[in-house]
Parts: structure tokens; sequence; C-alpha cells
């Protein structure tokens, strides 16, 4: 068991043709992942590292049966992509690319509501079902199957994190990271309910940011839903109000969206917050009794 | 990106939505030249994008063209809160019988624009928000659909009685979103919008951010920037593939990755540091990044100490300290610099990186301690 991917998720690439997309279609296939065709408007036909290319999105799902999707294509077509694939009837939905404008993200919500799509991101790295599936740019030689479920706002931040839960013996089950923008799909508690439900899940690390609410519901979701035990770390404790640390998201504003806050929501849902990442692996392995 | 509230004023005026007469004044010369003969009562306010104007002096009633000299020749120049006000801008003061809030921002939790408005004008929202939340009426509005005048009519009704009012200020609703959404808006505010003695409603004080992701297709509102000189760093490292952002302590960071960037500052100053400047360099390894960054780093003259901290994922640490080691031949420095490689391939990495001389370490929070040790040699 995992939450939202396993061995059987069907993967196309959309914008597979462009140097992003090549590159990690590769990766992910040298991973395992069953990438089943890539997606590039008239080069329909092609072949890029031994995938199909298909024109449209519906073309690909009707030859391949593809389930999820993941998008590399440039900013300003990335909502465009998102809404071809939920019409499409795609499960799944990753987008990896960065800089996709608010606006784009908002008019795509309800359509992922309507046509019952999941999102992942934009502006994340994907997410891990370790040894079965790789859906992004996460780098796979670092996570090592077992029983921690892990969820971040961040990326490189998340690599640091897991490679020191692999290090110290703690494998994972499934990794996602949601990515820092503010409007983006899939969220913390969504994620929490999933892995709540998954019996092979025996914790979860959480991985929040400043800026916004998300970790403050979480808090009371965990406080009020969830029997697993959750380990927290947040970014940007040092962060000066009013300036967007990198992330569009990561953005204190006029005193809400603080490490503090957030901090403080933890505590009372007895969720520990590591004071520095190095201390996550001791605080799953003490919740874990380990 | 922010813009002034005179530029704010022509946008909404564009739009149709009703503001007092005024204009922009960059000198004392062309107050003098705009402001007519007459007795008329104008306000003089200074532009900055900083909130709080009023509070610092920014903000002064003229009653004769002589009063509106005087208020231009203290205001211009002036300091509110680190910024220098080079220019004020002077418009028709409006009698208020009665002050409200409207404003539009991206809601994080509804995914959608969501109105905001409240019959306590005049004063910080944030502030309604944390003494009277029950007074903030909210309004999600369905992006296909766009606010719907059903919408604007039901919340101008919650501010205003008389249906000539209530009309007057859905009508405005209507219009800002309209504006926020054309713009790539990602915050529109009408602060105070007034309802003057002769019931007219007026939009008093405005003020608007764009989304920055967006600016590639708002030519019109790009061509409003205007920088301070930290911001100008920012955008010219942001040109180059950099996401810089300049602080106030000593140790300079390079980072790759926004949330690392970020646990690196927080980890200087757990133990005991205060870091320079927030860093990412993004996810590769090309040496002109790293020494465009190092320039950045270098160019902060309250930098004592550097901290490289690099995780290597899809990128491997060899060829990012491959990239180093040419990066930090062409720059010669005094300043120590430390430098921490994990990853895949960090073991490579560590060992072409010696060959520099750096320390180096394992950790991030060896990195922390090391880099703040060698700052106060």
């Amino acid at each position: 068991m995992s939450i939202l991917i396993n061995k059987d998720t069907k993967v196309i690439v959309q914008g597979i043709t462009g140097r992003d997309g090549a590159f990690h279609a590769s990766k992910m296939k040298a991973y395992g992942t069953n990438i089943v065709g890539g997606i590039s408007p008239g080069k329909g036909g092609m072949e890029v590292e031994g995938v199909p290319v298909f024109n449209t999105v519906e073309d690909a799902v009707k030859a391949t049966g593809a389930n999820a999707s993941v998008i590399f294509v440039p900013a300003p077509f990335a909502g465009d992509a998102i809404l071809e694939a939920s019409y499409a009837g795609v499960d799944l939905v990753v987008c990896i690319t960065e800089g996709v404008p608010v606006q784009d993200m908002i008019k795509v919500t309800p359509i992922l509501k309507q046509n019952n799509t999941k999102l992942i991101g934009a502006n994340c790295p994907g997410l891990i079902t370790v040894d079965e599936c790789l859906i992004g740019i996460l780098p796979g030689m670092i996570f090592k199957k077992g029983n921690v479920g892990l969820i971040s706002r961040s990326g490189t931040l998340t690599y640091e994190v897991v490679n020191m839960l692999t290090e110290s013996g703690l494998g994972q089950t499934t990794c996602v990271g949601i990515g820092g923008d503010s409007v983006s799909g899939l969220y913390f508690i969504d994620l929490l309910e999933r892995y709540e439900n998954d019996p092979e899940t025996k914790a979860v690390v959480l991985i929040g940011e400043i800026g916004g609410d998300a970790e403050e519901q979480a808090a009371r979701f965990i406080k009020e839903k969830m029997t697993k035990p959750v380990v927290a770390f947040i970014a940007g404790q040092s962060a000066p109000p009013g300036k967007r640390m990198g992330h569009a998201g990561a953005i204190i504003s006029s005193g809400s969206g603080t490490a503090e806050e957030k901090i403080k929501a933890f505590a009372e849902a007895g969720v520990p917050v590591a004071k520095e990442p190095s201390e996550i692996p001791g605080l799953v392995k003490e919740k874990l009794g380990l | 990106m922010k813009i002034h509230e005179y530029q704010a004023r022509n946008l909404f005026q564009k739009y149709g939505i009703p503001v007092p007469d005024g204009f922009v004044c960059h000198s004392v010369d062309e107050v003098k030249k705009k402001v007519g003969e007459d007795d008329k009562l104008r306000v003089v306010k200074a532009q900055v994008h900083v909130g709080g104007r009023g509070k610092a002096g920014g903000v002064k009633l003229a009653h004769t063209k002589a009063e509106a000299i005087e208020h231009a020749e203290k205001i211009l120049g002036m300091n509110i809160k680190g910024l220098t006000v080079d220019k004020v801008m002077i418009a028709d003061a409006v009698d208020i019988e009665k002050e409200f809030y409207v404003g539009l921002i991206n809601d994080r939790n509804t995914k959608s624009v969501t109105l905001m408005a409240s019959s306590e004008g005049g004063v910080e929202i944030e502030e309604v928000a944390k003494v009277s939340p029950e007074k903030i009426i909210r309004m999600p509005i369905d992006p296909t659909m766009g606010l719907m005048d059903w919408q604007a009519r039901k919340v101008a009704l919650q501010l205003f009685s008389d249906p000539k009012e209530v009309r007057q200020a859905a009508a405005i609703l209507v219009k800002l979103y309209q504006l926020y959404v054309d713009t790539d808006a990602s915050l529109a505010e009408i602060n105070p919008l007034v309802l003057t003695p002769d019931k007219k409603v007026i939009a008093i004080d405005g003020k608007m951010n764009f989304d920055d992701n967006a600016l590639y297709r708002q030519a019109e509102i790009l061509a409003m920037r205007e920088v301070n000189d930290d911001e100008k760093k920012e955008i010219e490292a942001n040109a180059k593939g950099l996401s810089y952002i300049k602080l106030d302590g000593n140790i300079g960071c390079m980072v790759n990755g926004a949330g690392l960037a970020m646990a690196t500052m927080d980890m200087i100053k757990l133990y005991g540091g205060e870091p320079a400047n927030f860093l990412d360099i993004g996810g590769s390894s090309n040496p002109e990044k790293v020494v465009e960054a190092m320039n950045i780093l270098l160019g902060d003259k309250n930098v004592t100490a550097v901290m490289i901290n690099i995780f290597g994922g899809i990128t491997r640490c060899d060829d990012v300290a491959r990239g180093l080691v040419v990066a930090l031949d062409q720059i010669k420095t005094e300043i120590p610099i430390v430098i921490r490689l994990s990853g895949t391939n960090a073991k490579e990495g560590l060992e072409i990186v010696k060959t520099t001389g750096l320390p180096t370490v394992e950790t991030m929070s060896e990195a922390a301690k090391k880099a703040i040790e060698l700052s106060k040699k």
C-alpha cells in the first residue's frame, strides 16, 4: 500500500520534447515508473526516450489508459496543460512548472473539482512511492522503502530530510512535494487523511514553511482526526515580514503566517517540531518507540 | 509588485470607479505650477511603498495653495520607514459622512479571489481582523462567473442602507473585480471607500499589488514598477536565475532550493549568528551562476563569512563541486568560506572541493557553527 501512486500507475509526460521533460522522462523511466506516453502538440508519432509521443492528452489516454500526468510545459501554458489533462479524464495531475500565474491556478480549481481530478503543485518536485513509481524531479536514489510518509512545501529541503531519514534507517512509503505556491492542488490535510488510511504508513513527517495558515489547519486536523504520529519542521523562522522567500507562498503578510504561530499550533496538537532538520529522524523514532 | 496610490487611483479612474480629482508632483516647483489659486481644501499625500504614511506625517490637509506648497516642501525628501519620499499626490479633499473598507485578495484557502468588506473603514484591515473579525464580510468569487451582481449587491447591502448608495457601491465592487482580474492583481484595496454628505460613494485611497509570475503578460503594469536599491539587486539576481533577498546580518549564505535556503538562515540564527541574506541558486551546477552568486554575496559589505550549503539531488555533488572550484578560482577574497555538500555523490564532491583548501563539512549544523566561528575572526 501507499498513497496516490503505485506500481500500476500509468504516467504520461506533458512537454516531453522539451529539455526538462525529456531529461526527467528518462530519469523516471530509469527509476521504474511506468511512463506510457508523452505529449507535444504537432509531434505526435515521434518517440522520445523510447516513449511514444501524442498530439493531445486525450489521444494518449485513449491509446495507453494513462491515469497520471506530469507537466513540464513553460509557465504561461501550464494552466492550460492542467485543464487538458483534467478534461481527458486523467486522475492525478502533477505540475512541476514554476512561476504559474495565480489567476491561472484559480481558474483551474473549479474545473478540477468538476472533473474530479487530483492536482499536485504547481511549482513542486513531484511525488514518489518508493521502489514503485516516481513522478517528477525527485532524486530516486536517496529514498528507501519503509513506513514513514512525508509531505513538504519544499524541494531540496525535502531531499535533505529524506536523506537523513534513510541514513538513520527510516524508510518511506510515499513522499509528496506539494509545492511552494500560494494557490495549489492537494494540500496537507488532503494528504494527511490519505496517510491516516494507508495501513503501511506508521508515521508522517510534515515540512512546512512560513506564509498562509495550512500548517495551523493541518495541526487542527491532526489533533481531531489522526491516530498516527506526525513530526513537523517549519522553514523560515528567521525570515522578515513582507519578503517573499523564493517560493511565492513563503511570505509573512501583516503578522500572519509566522513560524511562531505554526509551531504553537503544532505544539497544541501534540506534534513535536524539530528545531533543525537533523532532529527529525530522532523525533520520528521516539514517536514510533524505536 | 507594488504600485503607488496615485497609480492605483489612475487605474480606478480608468475602470470608472469614482475618485477625487488629483495629480502627482515630483517637486515643489511642480506643485507651484499645478495647484490652482483657489482656496479649495486639498490633501497632500506622500507616495511611498509602505503603510502608515499618516502617522509618519506624510499626509497633510492644505487650505490654500501656499499651504499645499509648504506641506510638499516638508513631505518631499521625508524618510518614511527607511524610504525617501520623492513624489506627492495632491487631491481634492472630500467631506466624509462614513468610511468603509473593500478589498480583493487571492485566498489560499478557498483557492479563489475573495471580496472582503467592512464598515470599519480608514483603519488597517489587519487590525480589524485581529480585534473584531466578525466585522469583516467575506465573499469568495467563482472564477468562471466572476463577481456576480447579486454578490456585489449582497455585500453592498451590508454596508449601506439607502438603495441609491447600495447601487453605487455594488457597481464599484464589480468594476474593482474586473480591474483585479484584468491586471493579474494579488491585492486591490479601497480604504477608505467613503460616503459623502451629498450621498456619493467615492474611493479616497487605494492600494494594489500584482502577481510577479504574471508580469510577463502585464506590460502596462510592469511599466509602473519603481524599485529601491535593495529591490534592484533582487531583480538583477532574478534575471540571472538567482533568488536573492538582502537581510541585515553578516553571514552570507548560498544554497540550492528555497526551502533549504530558509532552513539554512534559520540554522545560522539558531546557533547565534545572523544571516546576511536569502540566496537560492536553483538546481544547477553552472559555475557562472556560482560566480554571480558569490559576487552578490561579497558585494554586501556586512558579510564577514560565507556558508555554501548544497544538497545534491538530480544535480550531482561532484558536478556542483567542479562548478564551485572554477568559480572560487575566479573570485579572490579574504572572506572565509565554508562549504557543505551532501546528497548524491557528496564524497566525490568533497574530495574535489578539498583542492581549494577551503574548509568542508558534512552537515548543515556543522557548516553553520563553522561559519559563525570564522565570521568572528
